[in-house]
C-alpha cells in the first residue's frame, strides 16, 4: 500500500516537473534564442520581443515557475499525507 | 547656522571619506553578526544548525551567489556584448529552476552536510567520495581566487591602497567570520550583505533611469523613450548609435546560435551543480523550506539581474554620447581618473585630437574595461559622492559573501569528507571542529595567495568553473535521484571522463597549453566555445554513466531503498553525519 502510494506520488511529481521544465525551455532556449530573430519582428514598447525574452522575460518566468512548483508540491504533499 | 554648515559639509564630503564611513559601518556590522552567531558544533559549522528560515536562507543564497563578477563585471560585459550578454542573464538564473525542481528538495531530504557526502553515500563508495572531493576543490578554488582578486581591486580603487594590501585586508575579514562563525556566521552575515549589495546596485540604476528616460524603474526605463523629447525609444537609439560606429545592432549580438545555446545551458547546469550553492539548501529545516527558499533566492537574484541589462544599455548609450568624436582635451574628470588605473586607454592614432570609438580595430582609439561600467557609472552620470561610495561598499559585500561561502565548502570538503569520512572516521566532534577551522584558515591563505599572485588564467577560468561543475556533479546527482538503477561504476566513470574532457578542452582552446599558439575558433568542436563546452561534457558524462551502468551490477538493495526515501518529502530529519 505505502509502496503504491509513494509510486503514485512520484509519478505526479514527474508529471509536474516535465510540464514546468517544458515552459522553462520554451521561454529561454525557445523565445530567447531559437526563435529570437522571428520574435524580434514584433515590438512591445521599445523592446524587440525576442531580445526582451532573452534579457528580461525568461528571468521573470523562471521566478514564477519556482513559486508555481512550490504551490503544486505543497498541495501534492498534503494529498498524499507527506506534509507532516 | 551651525546646522546648515554641517549639512553642507555632509553634502560635500569627498568620495574618499564617504567610502571610509560606509565601508567602516558595513564591516563593523558583519563582524558583529559573526561574533553573535559563532558556531559551537560541527553541525552549526557545516549547516548552520539546520534551522535557518527559508527567507534568511534565500537572502544568504542570493548574496552567496552574486559575486564580484555579478556586481561589478556583468553589466559591463552586457554593455559591450549587447544581446549576447543574455547568456549570463538566462544562464545564471535558469539554473535555479533546475536546482529547485531537480536537486534541492531531494538533497535536503537526504540530510547530509556536503555534496561529496551525497556522492559517497549514494554511490556506496569512498572512491566516488574522493572523486567528489577533488571535483569540489577544483571548482571552488578556481572560483574563489577570482573573488579575492575582486576584493583587492575594489579596495585598491576606493581606499587607494595597494592591490595586495587590499587582498590581505579582505583575507583577514573573511578569515575572522568564516573561521569563527562557520556556516552559521556566514549565513547571517550574508543576509546583511544581500541588503547592502542590492541597495548599492539599485540606487544608481534608479537615478540613471530617471535621468535618461524619466522612468524610475530601470526594467521599464530601458524599454521607454529617451527623455530628450525626441520620441525615440532608447533601444532604437542605441541600435542606431551602434551601427553608425560599425558595430552590430545592440539587440543582435555576434555569437552563433549554437554557441549561445551551449553557453546558456552550461551556465544553467553549472549553477545547479556548484557545491557552494547546493550546500545552502542543507541549512533549512524541511523539504518544503528547501523548495521555497530556492524561489526566494531566485526572486532576490532576479532583482539585480533584471536591472543589469538596463544599466548596461544606459551606460553604453551614455558612453557613446559623451565620448564618441569628442575632443580628448575636454573629456570629463572621471575619464582622466580612470585612465590612471589603466582601465580606460586612449591612443590618438590619427592625431586629430578627437576620440574615435569604432568597431574597426585599426581605427578604434578607445579601450574601456568591462569593469568600469558599474564602478564609474555613478560618476559618469554625475551622481552625489555618497552613491559612488555606496557602490564600493556593495561591491565589497558581493565579493566577500561569495568568498566566504566558497571557503566553507573547501574547509568542509577537507575536514568532513576527507578527514572524517576517509582518513580518520573515529575523530571526535571537537577535533573535527578544530580541523574544520584549521582547514578554513589554510583555504583563506591559499585563496589569498592566488589573489596576490593571480596565475594568468584565473580570470579566464572563473567562468569555466561552471563547465567543471556541469561536467562532474550535475549528472551524478540527477542520476542518483532519478535513476534508481544507477551504480557506482557508472557514476564514477561519468564524473572522471566528464571533468577530464572539460579540463582538456579548456586547457587546449582557452589557455592554449597544447599548441604553440591558441587554436582559432574554427577548430572548436561543433563550433562551441570553451565557455559553452560544459554542456557537451555534461552530455558525455550522462552517456558514459548510463553505458557503463548497463554492463555492471545494480546497486545494493539498501541503496535502492535510500533512493526511494529521498523521493518522499516527509520525515526529513535533521542533517546528520
Amino acid at each position: 500500500m505505502t509502496k503504491n502510494k509513494s509510486k503514485a506520488y512520484w509519478k505526479d511529481n514527474i508529471r509536474y516537473l516535465l510540464i514546468l521544465l517544458a515552459v522553462w525551455f520554451l521561454v529561454s532556449f525557445g523565445a530567447g534564442i531559437i526563435f529570437k530573430n522571428f520574435l524580434n519582428e514584433f515590438k512591445f514598447g521599445g523592446f524587440k520581443i525576442g531580445f526582451w525574452f532573452a534579457q528580461q522575460g525568461s528571468m521573470y518566468v523562471f521566478v514564477i515557475l519556482i513559486f508555481i512548483y512550490v504551490r503544486l508540491m505543497n498541495k501534492l504533499d498534503k494529498k498524499y499525507g507527506y506534509d507532516k | 547656522m551651525v546646522m546648515i554648515n554641517s549639512i553642507l559639509l555632509v553634502r560635500e564630503l569627498p568620495v574618499q571619506t564617504w567610502t571610509y564611513i560606509l565601508v567602516g559601518i558595513t564591516f563593523t556590522l558583519y563582524i558583529g553578526i559573526a561574533i553573535w552567531s559563532r558556531a559551537g558544533s560541527t553541525k552549526e559549522f557545516y549547516v548552520a544548525g539546520g534551522g535557518v528560515s527559508p527567507l534568511a536562507n534565500g537572502m544568504a543564497t542570493a548574496a552567496d551567489w552574486m559575486s564580484a563578477a555579478s556586481f561589478i563585471s556583468m553589466a559591463g560585459i552586457i554593455s559591450f556584448a549587447g544581446y549576447d550578454g543574455a547568456v549570463y542573464l538566462m544562464g545564471w538564473t535558469g539554473g535555479y529552476v533546475l536546482l529547485a525542481l531537480l536537486l534541492a528538495p531531494y538533497l535536503r531530504k537526504f540530510g547530509k552536510f556536503t555534496v561529496p557526502d551525497f556522492i559517497g553515500d549514494r554511490y556506496y563508495s569512498n572512491t566516488a567520495r574522493l572523486v567528489g572531493v577533488i571535483c569540489a576543490l577544483l571548482v571552488s578554488f578556481t572560483y574563489v581566487a577570482g573573488q579575492m582578486r575582486g576584493v583587492g581591486l575594489v579596495f585598491s580603487r576606493f581606499l587607494e591602497v595597494d592591490i595586495n594590501t587590499g587582498v590581505i585586508i579582505g583575507m583577514l575579514i573573511v578569515l575572522f567570520y568564516a573561521v569563527l562563525g562557520g556556516m552559521k556566521g556566514i549565513t547571517y552575515t550574508q543576509v546583511a550583505q544581500y541588503c547592502v549589495l542590492i541597495f548599492a546596485f539599485m540606487v544608481p540604476a534608479i537615478f540613471i533611469s530617471i535621468q535618461m528616460t524619466g522612468n524610475p524603474i530601470p526594467q521599464l526605463g530601458f524599454g521607454s523613450e529617451v527623455a530628450d523629447g525626441s520620441g525615440t525609444f532608447l533601444m532604437d537609439k542605441l541600435d542606431g548609435l551602434s551601427t553608425d560606429l560599425g558595430f552590430n545592432e545592440y539587440t543582435e549580438g555576434t555569437k552563433s546560435l549554437v554557441d549561445i545555446f551551449a553557453i546558456t545551458l552550461a551556465l544553467m547546469v553549472g549553477t545547479a551543480g556548484l557545491p557552494h550553492v547546493i550546500v545552502r539548501f542543507f541549512t533549512v529545516k524541511r523539504v518544503r523550506d528547501a523548495r521555497k527558499s530556492a524561489g526566494i533566492a531566485l526572486l532576490l537574484i532576479v532583482i539585480l539581474y533584471s536591472t543589469a541589462p538596463a544599466v548596461a544599455a544606459f551606460a553604453r548609450t551614455n558612453m557613446i554620447e559623451t565620448l564618441s568624436n569628442q575632443p580628448y582635451a575636454t573629456v570629463p574628470e572621471w575619464f582622466k581618473k580612470w585612465e590612471t588605473t589603466g582601465l580606460i586607454t586612449f591612443i590618438d592614432k590619427n592625431k586629430d585630437g578627437l576620440i574615435q570609438y569604432v568597431a574597426d580595430e585599426n581605427q578604434n582609439e578607445l579601450v574601456v574595461d568591462n569593469d568600469i561600467m558599474v564602478l564609474a557609472n555613478p560618476e559618469i552620470a554625475e551622481l552625489p559622492n555618497w552613491v559612488i561610495a555606496l557602490v564600493a561598499a556593495g561591491a565589497l559585500a558581493a565579493a566577500l559573501s561569495t568568498a566566504a561561502g566558497l571557503l566553507l565548502v573547501i574547509s568542509a570538503s577537507v575536514s568532513h569528507d576527507l578527514i572524517k569520512k576517509i582518513i580518520n572516521p573515529k575523530i571526535s566532534e571537537k577535533n573535527e571542529l578544530v580541523a574544520a577551522r584549521l582547514s578554513s584558515i589554510a583555504a583563506v591563505c591559499v585563496a589569498g595567495y592566488f589573489g596576490i599572485n593571480p596565475p594568468g588564467f584565473v580570470a579566464a577560468t572563473v567562468a569555466l568553473a561552471f563547465g567543471l561543475a556541469a561536467a562532474s556533479f550535475f549528472p551524478a546527482i540527477i542520476l542518483g535521484i532519478f535513476y534508481k538503477r544507477m551504480n557506482k561504476e557508472g557514476a564514477i566513470a561519468g564524473m572522471i571522463i566528464g571533468i577530464l574532457t572539460m579540463l582538456y578542452y579548456m586547457l587546449k582552446y582557452k589557455l592554449g597549453w597544447f599548441d604553440a599558439v591558441l587554436p582559432c575558433k574554427s577548430e572548436w568542436w561543433f563550433g562551441i566555445s570553451p565557455e559553452g563546452f560544459g554542456s557537451v561534457a555534461m552530455l558525455l558524462n550522462f552517456i558514459v554513466s548510463i553505458t557503463i551502468m548497463k554492463f555492471t551490477p545494480e546497486p545494493p538493495k539498501n541503496v535502492q531503498i535510500i533512493v526511494e526515501q529521498i523521493r518522499i518529502p516527509s520525515g526529513a530529519g535533521e542533517a546528520t553525519h
